[in-house]
């Protein structure tokens, strides 16, 4: 029995900033201190606070530790674990109060948050199985296979009023009744683990934290709809998460929770890893299932739909990580239980990965209808350098942007819908008034543009145009006229394209377009960028009268642009410098050198 | 694995040992010194025997933690005892097997082991 556990975070954010040459470092002092029979060290899933990495809390004291070192380690060791001493210096300072330390679950970042889908992630070792069911786990799956009729788990799911959280909001419950609907000799479960959009990692850190959530919720999907074989397509470029699915699985056959006769039922199902090459047109249905069958991962035309015929021609459902996380706790613990959170239309919770320029970067849950100020202001902390709110991407690529004019907004899908943006698999990210915001639509077009599978017109050849004629903006070369041609192309993308990727391609431009029309006019008509983003729009220039004649800009320039003249100015001792336009390659580098503000960015 | 209930051998079993990384109000706390003067008259195994015994009997509202050097040297082990809402009861010169009493007599059974607290 151990009287303390150290849970250090081993997620793939806190595993790049060290978190593995801590565990490493903690167990060796542990010994050297004689208290490996009495302190535990676990290494969890992912806390969400990834912003303040490598992430460390020591319970029961709940002492969360944030940016821990390797030096820091004895020290931990030998004052809080073997003495009881907190070593103050390198606790988290939002738990920090006056008369001692509060409660993680009382800081801004996880107060506002409803743990359900990451209810796990940071609290148990995802290599243990017992962990996960010293935690309720496995027992949805035991009561669904032993007292309910696959239709009564259909109908639970319906009724919790779960939509899919990958992105299109498609009622789970629905999705699972069509399926169960048509008979066949074989059905299948797959799960979508292709987490492709840029700045989105919740279904990476769920499997990551708690892979058996997802085997045991596809194990009921399985006796819902009849399917004996499960899939989970998952990148690649996720090792973690691979290797402790593999764990998970071959221990869940260990203990015969996956195989032949699941709590001595009739009952059998398996589940086996599929790898993808981390082409993001995989994350769409048909392109996954494709890839799944050996094909090149290329989208079909829908219907038939996968419920009729999918994989290998079978019925086959097909749910996003986050989505499976939820079932195990709706089966337990009720429909009205789950739909008590929530909007009228939007039921549960949402994993946001908040990114961009926020304090708090990392992983939040939040029920559905928080607005997005109380995300960006309080949960994420606000933007960093005093710098004001100016729009937040949701959807990644396919998604569009929410202006600062709608920052009071609720948080769902229907909502999102409604100003042109979408929920998307959750990616957040918050930009400031330093962000251009034609740039940003060109850098998601030029993902979109790479990522384009290639098999229809509309997609392969309307994304590339579509990018050009952003270019030509970004580099004042465009007319007014450009820009209505653009919106027409767009609209035509959506219209024509196979799959989602191309329908929602255009998205990030059209919503840009929506709400920020004036800067694409600044761009072409007074050939300026208002963000100061764009280079080729930027100039860099040094007002003479100010300049002291220092030199330490020319010496900072990379380019050589930078160069003396015979000018010196009024009340000045030696000549000013100026920059020559045509060999300046406008990095910026000289404004930071100047001490006497000459140098003027336009 | 065939049945239900050794699916819940398993969780209750593992309930204690997790139990521990949950973050209740509603919590009795038992510190024991930790400082120089406690390790030195004998404060881990009374820590271990408290830590031990509450996983042990299940004690899920039971926190067992650490603490420094409370001021009373002469009279370490020093154990407190703090329930939400009641006084803080102090145990002094504690040892494995007046942890056990303590357990089961106070934190299981309510009732102050007052032949350990300090005298006045």
């Amino acid at each position: 029995m151990y009287r303390s556990h150290v849970l250090v975070c081993g997620g793939t954010g806190c595993t790049s900033s060290g978190s593995q040459a801590i565990i490493d470092a903690l167990e060796s002092e542990i010994k050297k201190n004689g208290l490996e029979t009495e302190v535990q060290v676990v290494k969890t899933g992912c806390f969400g606070l990834c912003a303040l990495g490598p992430i460390m809390i020591v319970y029961p004291e709940g002492t969360f530790y944030s940016m821990v070192k390797e030096d820091d380690i004895a020290e931990i060791v030998s004052e809080h674990l073997l003495k009881g001493r907190i070593v103050s210096r390198l606790v988290y300072d939002e738990t920090v109060v006056e008369d001692g330390i509060k409660s993680l679950n009382e800081t801004d970042f996880y107060k506002k948050q409803h743990r359900i889908a990451l209810r796990n992630c940071g609290v148990i070792n995802p290599e243990a199985i017992d962990e996960y069911i010293g935690c309720d786990g496995y027992e949805a799956l035991g009561k669904v296979v032993t007292t309910m009729t696959p239709d009564e788990v259909i109908e639970t799911i319906l009724d919790s009023g779960l939509r899919g959280r990958g992105g299109g909001g498609f009622p789970t419950g629905l999705k699972w009744k069509l399926a169960k609907g048509n008979d066949a000799d074989q059905k299948y479960v797959c799960c979508n683990a292709d987490e492709g959009d840029p700045g989105a990692f919740m279904d990476r850190s769920i499997l990551e934290g708690d892979p058996h959530v997802v085997l045991e919720a596809m194990a009921i999907a399985g006796y819902a709809i009849g399917a004996t074989q499960g899939y989970i397509y998952i990148r690649a470029e996720y090792p973690i998460a691979v290797d402790r699915l593999n764990v998970a699985i071959k221990q869940a056959r260990e203990y015969g929770l996956l195989g032949k006769n699941i709590f001595g039922t009739d009952f059998c199902f398996d589940i086996e890893l599929r790898l993808g090459a981390g082409a993001f047109v995989c994350g769409e249905e048909t392109a996954l299932m494709t890839s799944i069958e050996g094909h090149r991962g290329e989208p079909r035309p829908r219907p038939p739909f996968p419920a009729v015929k999918g994989l290998f021609g079978k019925p086959t459902i097909l749910n996003n990580v986050e989505t499976y996380a939820n079932i195990p706790r709706i089966i337990l613990l009720g429909a009205d239980w789950f739909k008590s959170m929530g909007t009228e239309k939007s039921k549960g919770t949402k994993v946001f990965a908040l990114g961009g320029k926020i304090k708090n970067t990392g992983l939040v849950e939040i029920p559905m209808g928080t607005t997005l100020r109380e995300v960006v202001e309080e949960i994420g902390g606000g933007i960093p350098n005093g710098k004001k709110f100016k729009a937040a991407q949701t959807g990644g690529p396919s998604g569009g942007c929410i202006p600062a004019e709608h920052i009071d907004i609720p948080i769902d899908y229907d909502n999102l819908i409604s100003i042109g943006s979408m929920m998307g698999s959750g990616g957040l990210i918050v930009m400031d008034e330093d962000t251009c915001m034609v740039d940003i639509a060109k850098f998601f077009l030029e993902f979109t543009v790479d990522e384009s599978c290639g098999k229809c017109t509309p997609c392969r050849i309307g994304t590339k145009r579509l990018l050009e004629m952003l270019d030509k903006i970004t580099k004042g070369q465009a007319t007014l006229e450009d820009i209505d041609k653009m919106e027409e192309l767009c609209y035509y993308i959506k219209d024509n394209s196979l799959c989602g990727l191309g329908q929602t391609a255009p998205n990030p431009v059209l919503s840009t377009l929506k709400f920020f029309r004036d800067e694409y006019v600044a761009h072409v008509v007074d050939k300026k960028c208002p963000a100061g983003v764009c280079k080729d729009l930027l100039s860099y220039s040094i007002i003479k009268d100010k300049c002291f004649g220092c030199g330490m800009c020319a010496k900072a320039c990379p380019a050589g642009a930078i160069t003396k003249t015979d000018y010196v100015a009024p009340g000045k001792k030696l000549p000013a410098y100026e920059i020559d336009a045509s060999k300046c390659v406008k990095c910026g580098a000289c404004v930071g050198t100047c001490k006497f503000k000459a140098i003027v960015k336009e | 694995m065939k049945t239900l209930e050794e699916l819940k051998a398993i969780r209750d079993k593992m309930k204690n040992q997790v139990g521990i990384r949950s973050e209740e109000e509603n919590t009795t706390r038992v510190v024991v010194g930790m400082a120089t003067c406690g390790i030195a008259a004998g404060a881990r195994p009374v820590l271990t025997a408290f830590s031990d015994l509450v996983q042990e009997k299940g004690l899920g509202n039971v926190a067992v933690t650490q603490t420094g050097c409370i001021g009373l040297c002469m009279y370490e082990p020093i154990v407190e005892v703090m329930e939400p809402g009641k006084d803080k009861v102090t145990y002094v010169k504690m040892d494995a097997e007046k942890a056990a009493e303590v357990v089961e007599q106070h934190l299981i059974g309510g009732k102050v082991v007052t032949k350990y607290t300090i005298q006045k």
